[in-house]
């Protein structure tokens, strides 16, 4: 499978702290990668260095077949980003964030204008299209941030917690929208809280202060470490006995 | 009415001409941990902050211990522990002048209280000379819980406390909550995380500014009273997306390492499924009828009032 993530001994330091501490790991395109870890374990970290806006401390890591370290900036072109606290502009309407983010990734006019219509069919929003943002219920704007993300057809979309907090027939939308994303070529790199979810990827890397301790299908995992669901896999790992 | 920690009736709210909450109504037994689940906008907060005295009820009443919290907000205040959902300590002080400062205005001290909040202050006090904002979120949350606890509250309300907190912390602050009740304590909290509703003792699932159920986590189960079966296999998703073709079924989801299928009127056997899987090339399926969750309730319901709100498709 072609890598689209290839990371050999990743490692950030903040003074003596090691936030990532010698990460290996790759992604494939059109995969749903997801990472897991307790609060601090050193996901963000990880994820802030593979979208180009931290600068590791060593190691060798490439993203869409670019350096993080000498293309960046054109690392940042190539990806798509959503969490739950940065999304859309609660003061536009949904059409005017389209045309934003579509202008920030340097799409034509012409093309924002059909991506527009695509979205408005897939999401069915023509009727609210001049509707605030603001207004819109939080699963709502999820979707359709998860959506501009991906609009400028990026190699990866990385995706920080993206449904904490949205009803569950709503996330479970979301995953459809997920597994479309991935069925067409781009590859999804997510990290959640919910231990269901993280049933739904194909592999599942687990972190613990700051290393990756287990990479694998959700299925080997629960097989190596003996349990039944993920959320005993995470739990075995995540807290290991004290003492 | 001595046995009651809180009663609400008919609560209604409204912002900017938008309905929050319509037509709450429920009660709190004392000692009880009671959680209100659902999703974001559903007006968990909104109750919250009219339960401990911050906001006012447009219509209804609500009363904590007995006190209304309208016209005796003051003592509901005394009796209160409350813990908003933003993080609302000062974070220029440290830990151990944030508990001294409450503890103050509270007219206690730490000393006083502290066999109350030792569990939990254990944890921060490695860090008491910290400033409360540069805590971990874990460490925060565990400090806004002592704030709480400080003056000795009768009842816990708890405004989405495990929201964005790893599996393994809620699994730690679930046990903190159980000593808690355990010595007494009423405990009333919201959570968006459906998993957590196995921890209360009951429940109300909330949505769009109303309670869809109240119950127990096993009597809303019991209660389902639709046909739940579960099919497990390799290819998930394409599972999935096949039984979504089945005439016959309403509601198809993902429960983690399984799909959930609610058969409609006419009712579906387990051969059936098996033998329309069988027939799309998915040989390795495992078809078994389940007890559905607290989830599968909640997924029932709301998308019930989806239909009824719009046009079928919900959001």
């Amino acid at each position: 499978m072609e890598k689209v993530i290839e990371a050999v001994d990743m490692t950030k330091k903040f003074g003596s702290f090691v936030a990532n501490d010698s990460l290996t790991f790759n992604v494939g395109r059109g995969e749903i990668f997801g990472l897991l870890g307790a609060n601090g374990a050193g996901k963000t970290t990880a994820i802030r260095i593979m979208c180009g806006l931290l600068r590791p401390t060593s190691g060798k890591i490439t993203v869409a077949g670019m350096n993080v370290y000498r293309q960046a900036e054109r690392i940042k072109r190539r990806i798509g980003y959503m969490s739950q606290s940065f999304s859309l502009y609660e003061d536009l309407t949904i059409l005017e964030n389209i045309r934003f983010y579509g202008g920030i990734y340097g799409l034509p006019e012409r093309v924002i204008r059909r991506k527009s219509q695509e979205l408005a069919e897939k999401l069915d929003f023509w009727r609210i299209r001049n509707s605030l943002i603001g207004s819109l219920p939080p699963g709502w704007k999820q979707k359709l941030s998860f959506s501009i993300a991906v609009m400028h057809r990026p190699d990866i979309v990385f995706l920080d917690e993206p449904t904490s907090g949205v009803d569950p027939d709503t996330r479970r939308q979301f995953w459809d929208l997920i597994y479309e994303t991935a069925a067409e070529g781009i590859t999804v790199f997510v990290t959640t809280h919910y231990m269901d979810e993280a049933e739904y990827c194909e592999r599942v890397c687990i972190m613990a202060d700051g290393r990756i301790e287990a990479t694998g299908s959700p299925a080997d995992l629960k097989e190596l470490y003996g349990a039944g669901s993920i959320d005993d896999v995470f739990v075995k790992i995540a807290r290991p006995p004290r003492g | 009415m001595e046995d009651v920690a809180v009663k609400a009736e008919g609560i209604s709210k409204a912002y900017n001409g938008h309905r929050v909450l319509e037509n709450i109504s429920f009660q709190i037994e004392k000692g009880e941990v009671f959680g209100f689940i659902g999703p974001d906008g559903a007006g968990k907060t909104t109750l919250f902050r009219i339960l401990s005295s911050l906001i006012l009820p447009e219509k209804g009443e609500a009363f904590v211990y007995g006190l209304n919290v309208v016209d005796k907000y003051r003592d509901v205040r005394n009796i209160t522990g409350y813990v908003a959902e933003r993080f609302s300590l000062y974070r220029d002080l440290t830990v151990e002048e944030n508990i001294r400062f409450f503890a103050t205005v509270f007219g206690t001290t730490l000393s006083e209280n502290y066999d109350l909040i030792k569990d939990v202050y254990r944890n921060l006090e490695p860090f008491k000379n910290r400033r409360a904002g540069r805590l971990s979120g874990g460490m925060k949350q565990k400090l806004a819980l002592c704030r709480a606890l400080i003056h000795r509250p009768q009842i816990l309300l708890l405004d989405e406390s495990t929201t964005g907190v790893d599996a393994v912390s809620r699994r730690e602050f679930w046990e903190m909550l159980h000593k808690l009740k355990a010595g007494g304590m009423t405990i009333a909290l919201t959570t968006s995380y459906m998993d957590e509703a196995a921890k209360c003792d009951r429940v109300a699932l909330l949505y769009n500014g109303r309670i869809m159920k109240t119950g127990s986590p096993d009597g809303i189960a019991d209660s389902f009273g639709l046909d739940l079966i579960q099919v497990r296999s390799q290819r998930l998703y394409a599972v999935k997306k096949e039984l979504e073709k089945l005439p016959s079924a309403p509601s198809v989801s993902l429960f983690g390492d399984s799909v959930h299928v609610i058969s409609g009127e006419k009712g579906l056997s387990l051969e059936d499924i098996e033998g329309f899987l069988k027939k799309r090339g998915f040989e390795d399926t495992q078809v078994e009828r389940s007890r559905p969750g607290i989830e599968d309730c909640f997924l029932a319901l709301s998308r019930g009032y989806k239909k009824k709100g719009t046009d079928g498709e919900g959001y």
